[in-house]
């Protein structure tokens, strides 16, 4: 779908983006993280074409980028706004023609649209009559609702309300599901766990991970783990030290609680042969995987 | 459609739809012609009250019948009413009736007394001054036995008919102070239409950047198109609201003319002979404030004045205009951009205030040619020595010098602007305005 090759932009006094690489795949909901001034707002408007890069090609669909491109992709600004003193219909009509949509089809879609978000009534009412959180929801109306194949959020949610938050993530979700690309950039992390299938992270002008979810996840893995058993006989704990450190413990009559970390060469489920063999009783095994964040404040803290 | 028509139609239906366009359209040209056909119909009214009625008692017994009514002015020559009655009659009333006593040493003292009940205007008290004086004079030419119809054949007043002698050897007449006028008249009216168009521009880019839509609109269309959009837009209100000032005047000035010709009391079989409604405008015109108006306007290009108006506004205001966008472009708010517009628009100050005092003084002058050269000052220079006659080679080298002087600030003004409308939060000094040129 989408394919950075090799990006460099400088300005005055730094270099915003150094030789960065992307691939993003049909179908994807994408993270961009990285923390305030890392260049993720820079490579944004590079794909869409806003400015233009000092070196380095961006593939749409296997061609060059060219302007009618931008016909095909959405863009949700981080600074965003619309024109006060116009009827939200006619804002819309205008940005959905400055996409390529007729009038007629804008129209048409345009109500559509704000009766799904509960506004159909609003439509000749002006921006500055609305809320602050319904200016939210027109403007990735406004950015969604010409069914542009790549979608590019810069940070959706922010100055939005928990409810209309709410909202408007379903939205997102759901044209992930109808199979739109979506790039979402933002600095916080819990929520790209909760909905991206992929991410990469960028910092100091380059990217330094990237890659699904899942396999992030993996590559950070730390072989921390809790147990929750009871032990028919006392010793049984003291003698996994063999296979594992053992870094928290709590005992009861009736359950013993630990938290653990297996040494190199062994792995869970020697752990839990072992236990089973033995005839304890497991009532729950978990993974202490790392959160995005733990990963996130590491390779940053790494980089820097 | 291409993407650039589309922004051109909304910069330009949001302005004409707006009440302040229809008010500006509409109440300018009726203000201006209201003010004019009022002054006029104050004066004939005021002419009207001020008629007066003046009792006469004459003691000479000669005097009286010599004296001569006219329009503002009765005299009752012999009043049947005694005087003293006539004077109780008079006094603490605020009439238009006055008594004027003649005394029988009228031709020696050359004296007189007017009663009135008020105040005595002015108008009143010349015309009788002048009215005794030509009795006066008149008794002492026949004292001295002469002739006073051969005093009235000589004529003493000159008059200087201006003429200038045209290439082709002719001569014509001119007329220098209408010629200043309408240079001056152009030069107010070129200055407040580009400062007023060229800072709807410039409020626009402000709107866009403080509103923070301009982002979401230069991912769809080139911040260039954005840009030119924008002037393309509101130069079209320009035309627009120039074209229906134009049509609204010649419909009040139809009406105005109307109204005041069945008041003038023109012999209508002038306005029959004279065939067609311009010329009956123009001496309905001219008989109200009393100027043979015809040859003068006949002597005055307005079709070359109207053209190169439109040519030298569009120029101008396209050149003022990006320069505007460039400034708006690079200030977060509106209070911060007033710094940037001073410089900008110093050079059409200037020249505005120069169209005063060299440029029509002086229209041919190495001065006033070299600032209708320059593009950034021949809007209004050129404008005000048009109607003084300029060679056509001269205005047609100035126009292409500032159209040329428009594609290259345009060209510099569209990389400051595309640079500064993302950068939100500060304001840009000069210099890094013309670092982003560079980027």
């Amino acid at each position: 779908m989408l394919h950075i090759q090799n990006i460099t932009k400088n300005y005055a006094r730094h270099r915003a983006l150094n030789n960065v690489s992307l691939r993003i795949k049909k179908g994807q909901l994408h993270g961009l993280l990285g923390p305030n001034g890392a260049g993720k707002t820079t490579l944004i408007r590079i794909i869409n074409q806003i400015i233009a890069p000092d070196s380095g090609t961006i593939l749409f669909e296997g061609e060059p980028l060219r302007p009618d491109h931008s016909n095909k992709i959405g863009y949700l600004p981080e600074e965003r706004g619309l024109y006060k003193k116009m009827k939200i219909g006619d804002q819309l009509i205008y940005l959905g023609q400055l996409k390529g949509l007729s009038k007629r089809e804008s129209k048409l879609r345009i109500r559509e649209w704000l009766e799904r978000l509960e506004m159909g009534d609003w439509i000749d009412k002006k921006i500055a009559d609305l809320s602050k959180g319904m200016q939210q929801k027109v403007q990735f109306v406004a950015t969604v609702f010409h069914e542009p194949e790549l979608i590019i959020l810069d940070e959706p949610f922010s100055g939005f309300d928990p409810v209309n938050a709410k909202t408007i993530q379903n939205e997102i979700l759901k044209l992930h599901q109808k199979g739109s690309t979506i790039i979402y950039s933002t600095h916080r992390m819990e929520s790209v766990e909760e909905l991206c299938t992929h991410l990469s992270l960028i910092n100091k002008s380059e990217i330094i991970l990237d890659g699904s979810i899942n396999e992030i996840k993996d590559a950070y893995k730390t072989q921390t783990y809790t147990l929750r058993y009871t032990e028919p006989e006392a010793n049984l704990t003291s003698q996994l030290k063999e296979m594992c450190e053992i870094v928290e413990n709590t005992f009861t009559p009736e359950e013993t609680y630990i938290k653990i970390l297996i040494k190199e060469s062994y792995s869970l489920n020697d752990i839990l042969k072992y236990l089973v063999d033995n005839n304890a009783t497991l009532h729950e095994v978990k993974e202490l995987s790392p959160t995005m964040q733990d990963i996130f404040i590491d390779q940053v803290t790494k980089t820097a | 459609m291409n993407k650039i028509f589309i922004i051109i139609q909304r910069e330009y239906l949001a302005r004409v739809k707006k009440r302040s366009f229809l008010l500006t359209t509409f109440l300018i040209p009726v203000l201006f012609i209201g003010m004019y056909v009022g002054i006029i119909l104050i004066t004939k009214k005021s002419f009207e009250d001020s008629h007066a009625t003046v009792y006469v008692y004459d003691r000479t017994e000669t005097t009286a019948k010599q004296l001569e009514d006219n329009k503002t002015l009765t005299f009752i020559r012999n009043p049947e009413k005694d005087l003293a009655d006539q004077l109780a009659d008079l006094t603490g009333k605020k009439s238009k009736t006055h008594v004027l006593i003649i005394p029988q040493d009228f031709y020696s003292a050359k004296a007189t007394e007017l009663l009135s009940g008020s105040k005595p205007n002015m108008a009143l008290k010349t015309a009788l001054q002048n009215n005794l004086s030509d009795i006066i004079l008149k008794n002492e030419y026949k004292k001295l036995e002469i002739d006073p119809s051969l005093l009235e054949g000589i004529e003493s007043k000159v008059k200087l008919s201006t003429k200038e002698i045209a290439q082709d050897g002719d001569t014509k007449d001119s007329y220098t102070e209408v010629v200043m006028g309408l240079g001056v008249t152009l030069s107010i009216l070129i200055y407040i239409c580009l400062m007023l168009y060229g800072s709807q521009v410039m409020r626009g880019v402000i709107e866009e950047k403080t509103s923070r839509i301009v982002e979401i609109i230069v991912s769809s269309v080139k911040p260039f198109q954005l840009m030119m959009g924008k002037i393309i837009g509101v130069g079209l209100v320009g035309l627009t609201q120039f074209a229906l000032w134009g049509v609204l005047s010649l419909i009040l000035i139809t009406a105005a003319s109307g109204i005041m010709m069945q008041s003038v009391d023109i012999d209508p079989q002038m306005i029959q002979g004279s065939n067609g409604m311009e010329p009956a405008q123009l001496s309905a015109l001219s008989e109200v404030s009393g100027i043979d108006l015809q040859p003068i306007l006949s002597t005055i290009d307005f079709p070359l004045i109207f053209g190169s108006f439109i040519l030298f506004f569009l120029g101008g205001y396209l050149l003022y205009s990006a320069l505007f966008a460039a400034v708006a472009s690079a200030v977060d708010s509106e209070t911060e951009v007033s710094q940037f517009t001073l410089p900008v628009t110093m050079p059409l100050l200037i020249t505005y205030l120069l169209s005063f005092s060299v440029l029509i003084n002086d229209p041919d002058g190495a001065i006033s040619t070299w600032l209708s050269m320059i593009p950034f000052t021949s809007p209004i220079a050129m404008m005000v020595r048009i109607p003084f006659g300029v060679d056509l080679w001269q205005i047609g080298l100035s126009i292409l010098l500032l159209f040329s002087t428009f594609i290259l600030i345009t060209w510099l003004a569209a990389k400051v602007y595309k640079t500064g409308i993302l950068m939100y939060g500060k304001k840009a000094s000069l210099k890094e305005m013309l670092k982003w040129i560079k980027y």
